[in-house]
């Protein structure tokens, strides 16, 4: 499918191919065991701009398209899957927001290091009770002063361990309901009354942490909030949109890699004297798997094209979260049935696929709420 | 600090090689190509020479067809300056003197104080055209280099070459050729922003014709064949030990003829 994509998007998906083949892939099974990033591969993937692929140069970023942005994230995730986790919620959770509403002055103090990979950034809407219902948070913002006092915790946090940055939604007003909602953005090496609570321990992607977030009576200075207050719901509801392309892509990104993996294994594994890879059964598996691959991939780049032309991508991008995921997590179930015992067994990175492939479902809207937003889209079409 | 680097595209190491129907050459069809490892090191080390002297140019030279256009972008991705394309069809697929002869004749327009070779391209592994070239440049050449010092007038050079069971140092006036060694650096990735900059550095496309060189090969490719294919190994079973041991002794003698 190369002849779709420019040489630039090439280029791109070609050094971060051959950096998570080298870099990555390498030190994926020691991060899923540790449960631990590595700050190495963040250091080096910062210096080629990838902790701000679409985010333009002048604000340290890479300065591409969100079409190169989709190919990166998926190299990365094929090498190791939480590593994608934590580029996919660096980029699209903190970076887009902070690009997309952040005035000048807290670009170039919040955005500048995190874009050029200095910092980690993180982005803080889900709370115990507020997860598919952003709008039920309860984390609170009141004006002291020079300052908004916060108040609240915030719950499954990707990289809320290790980042230097959060921007997080909080209420101004709770009888306003939504509309009282803003967004912030906060250096947490400057917040007192901030801290990190429990990290998670999680089926998969632990090379990416999640992570507790606590807001006690922690200050922020007044300036910090992002554009017009009352505007938070609006801006989480477009972080989250671009977002999911990243999702999509990161679950693209651990389908292609059973894919591999499940084609090497069937060509040498022999059994009644040939390779299982003759039988109908494994080929019809390994003919399955590739074939919805590529209509996801597909579905990604139709999305980020979009996104790229300013057009509207909501549910283009729901569809591609939606599907590239339950491909995934369908290839990596198949993954692990065509490599067997083996396939069950941490040797192989097989098992660790299908324990990664299975948060794709979940975050970033669950593949339920995809299909909320797929059909309200359609229905109001009708209307 | 101004550096020539030759660079030359290869299939990447993963491939897997065909031998085309007719054994004239290899399939090239569906095959990556990537820049030959040997002059990865060798643009990387201008890139730092460049960035040490904080001036000078990069300029990366390439034979090749069409796609070779692709590893010239993927070096200016990395930092170098500007590009040379050889491409033409005499010289492409031409012997080893043909092509330094072409590299010889396009480095006459470039200014540098180092050029730079892979010391040798991991598909043909002729490992002749570094030497080649600074013979027709009348340049000295220091082989396998991996270190590299330039004096700060840059008049000359301290060079670290690998030899038999250790490392040779030799100094060298410049300019002059080195062929690059595995060790010499560890090449950077390219950056995104490397990438979208390198759109816009300039390619100069050359024929042999611009060059005003002539092309005569001195070798002629005959065939391409695979190896043969590895026979299954010999198991001595049912003995004792010692006994084993002295078939296996007899075997390596004279069946392998290698003790």
């Amino acid at each position: 499918m190369d002849y779709l994509l420019t040489d630039e998007q090439k280029m791109a998906r070609d050094m971060a191919r051959k950096f998570a083949d080298s870099e990555l892939k390498p030190i994926a099974d020691r991060l899923d065991r540790e449960h631990t990033h590595s700050p190495e591969v963040v250091k080096a993937l910062g210096e080629m701009g990838v902790m701000g692929v679409a985010v333009p140069v002048e604000y340290g970023g890479g300065g591409m398209d969100y079409v190169s942005y989709a190919l990166i994230v998926a190299e990365i995730s094929r090498a190791c899957g939480g590593t994608g986790t934590l580029v996919a919620a660096h980029n699209s959770l903190y970076c887009y927001p902070m690009l997309k509403f952040g005035a000048e002055q807290q670009k170039q103090r919040y955005l500048v290091p995190a874009a050029s990979g200095q910092s980690v950034g993180c982005y803080a809407l889900t709370e115990a009770n507020a997860g598919s219902d952003p709008a039920a948070l309860r984390t609170t913002a009141r004006l002291d002063g020079d300052s908004w006092v916060i108040n609240g915790e915030k719950k499954f946090i990707s990289n809320g361990n290790i980042a230097d940055y959060v921007v997080f939604a909080a209420t101004t007003d709770r009888s306003k309901g939504y509309k009282g909602i803003s967004q912030f953005v906060c250096d947490v090496r400057e917040t007192p009354g901030y801290k990190v609570g429990r990290v998670e321990e999680k089926m998969g992607i632990n090379a990416s942490g999640t992570a507790e977030l606590i807001f006690e009576d922690a200050r922020i200075p007044k300036e910090n909030i992002l554009g017009e207050p009352g505007s938070g719901l609006r801006q989480m509801l477009a972080t989250l949109d671009s977002g999911r392309i990243s999702i999509a892509a990161q679950a693209l990104g651990i389908g292609r890699a059973v894919l591999e993996e499940s084609l090497e294994y069937a060509q040498q594994r022999e059994q009644f004297g040939r390779p299982i890879s003759d039988f109908q059964a494994i080929q019809w598996k390994l003919a399955d798997m590739a074939t919805q691959l590529d209509a996801a991939e597909l579905l990604i780049w139709r999305a980020a094209l979009l996104e790229d032309k300013g057009l509207p991508f909501e549910k283009e991008a729901a569809m591609a979260k939606m599907f590239a995921s339950d491909v995934a997590m369908h290839a990596a179930i198949e993954g692990v049935q065509i490599l067997g015992g083996y396939g069950y067994c941490r040797d192989y990175p097989m098992e660790r696929h299908m324990r990664d492939a299975k948060i794709t479902q979940i975050y970033e809207g669950t593949n339920e709420i995809q299909r909320l937003v797929i059909a309200r889209n359609l229905l109001k079409k009708r209307k | 600090m101004k550096s020539l680097v030759c660079l030359k595209q290869v299939p990447d190491t993963e491939t897997q090689i065909k031998v085309n129907p007719e054994g004239t050459g290899i399939v090239t069809e569906g095959i990556k190509h990537i820049i030959n490892p040997y002059d990865e090191f060798s643009v990387e080390e201008a890139l730092r020479l460049k960035e040490k002297f904080k001036e000078g140019e990069v300029v990366i030279l390439a034979i090749g067809p069409d796609r070779a256009t692709e590893s010239i972008r993927t070096a200016l991705a990395m930092g170098a300056d500007r590009g040379i394309h050889v491409n033409d069809p005499a010289v492409n697929t031409a012997d080893p003197f043909a092509v330094a002869q072409a590299l010889a004749a396009a480095a006459k327009d470039v200014q540098y104080d180092v050029i730079f070779c892979g010391h040798r391209a991991i598909d043909d592994d002729f490992c002749e055209v570094g030497a080649m070239l600074a013979e027709f440049l009348g340049l000295p050449q220091v082989t396998l280099v991996t270190k590299v010092e330039v004096a700060a007038d840059k008049k000359s050079a301290i060079l670290e070459r690998d030899i038999e069971g250790g490392k040779e140092t030799v100094e060298v006036p410049l300019p002059c050729v080195v062929t690059s060694q595995k060790g010499l650096n560890e090449p950077r990735y390219a950056s995104l922003p490397g990438i979208m900059k390198a759109k816009k550095k300039p390619i100069d496309a050359k024929n042999a014709a611009a060059l005003g060189v002539s092309v005569e090969a001195k070798l002629q490719s005959k065939e391409y064949s695979m190896p043969p294919e590895r026979k299954a190994g010999k198991k001595i079973e049912g003995l004792e030990p010692p006994d084993a041991a002295k078939q296996v002794v007899q075997a390596l003698r004279n069946e392998a003829k290698i003790i």
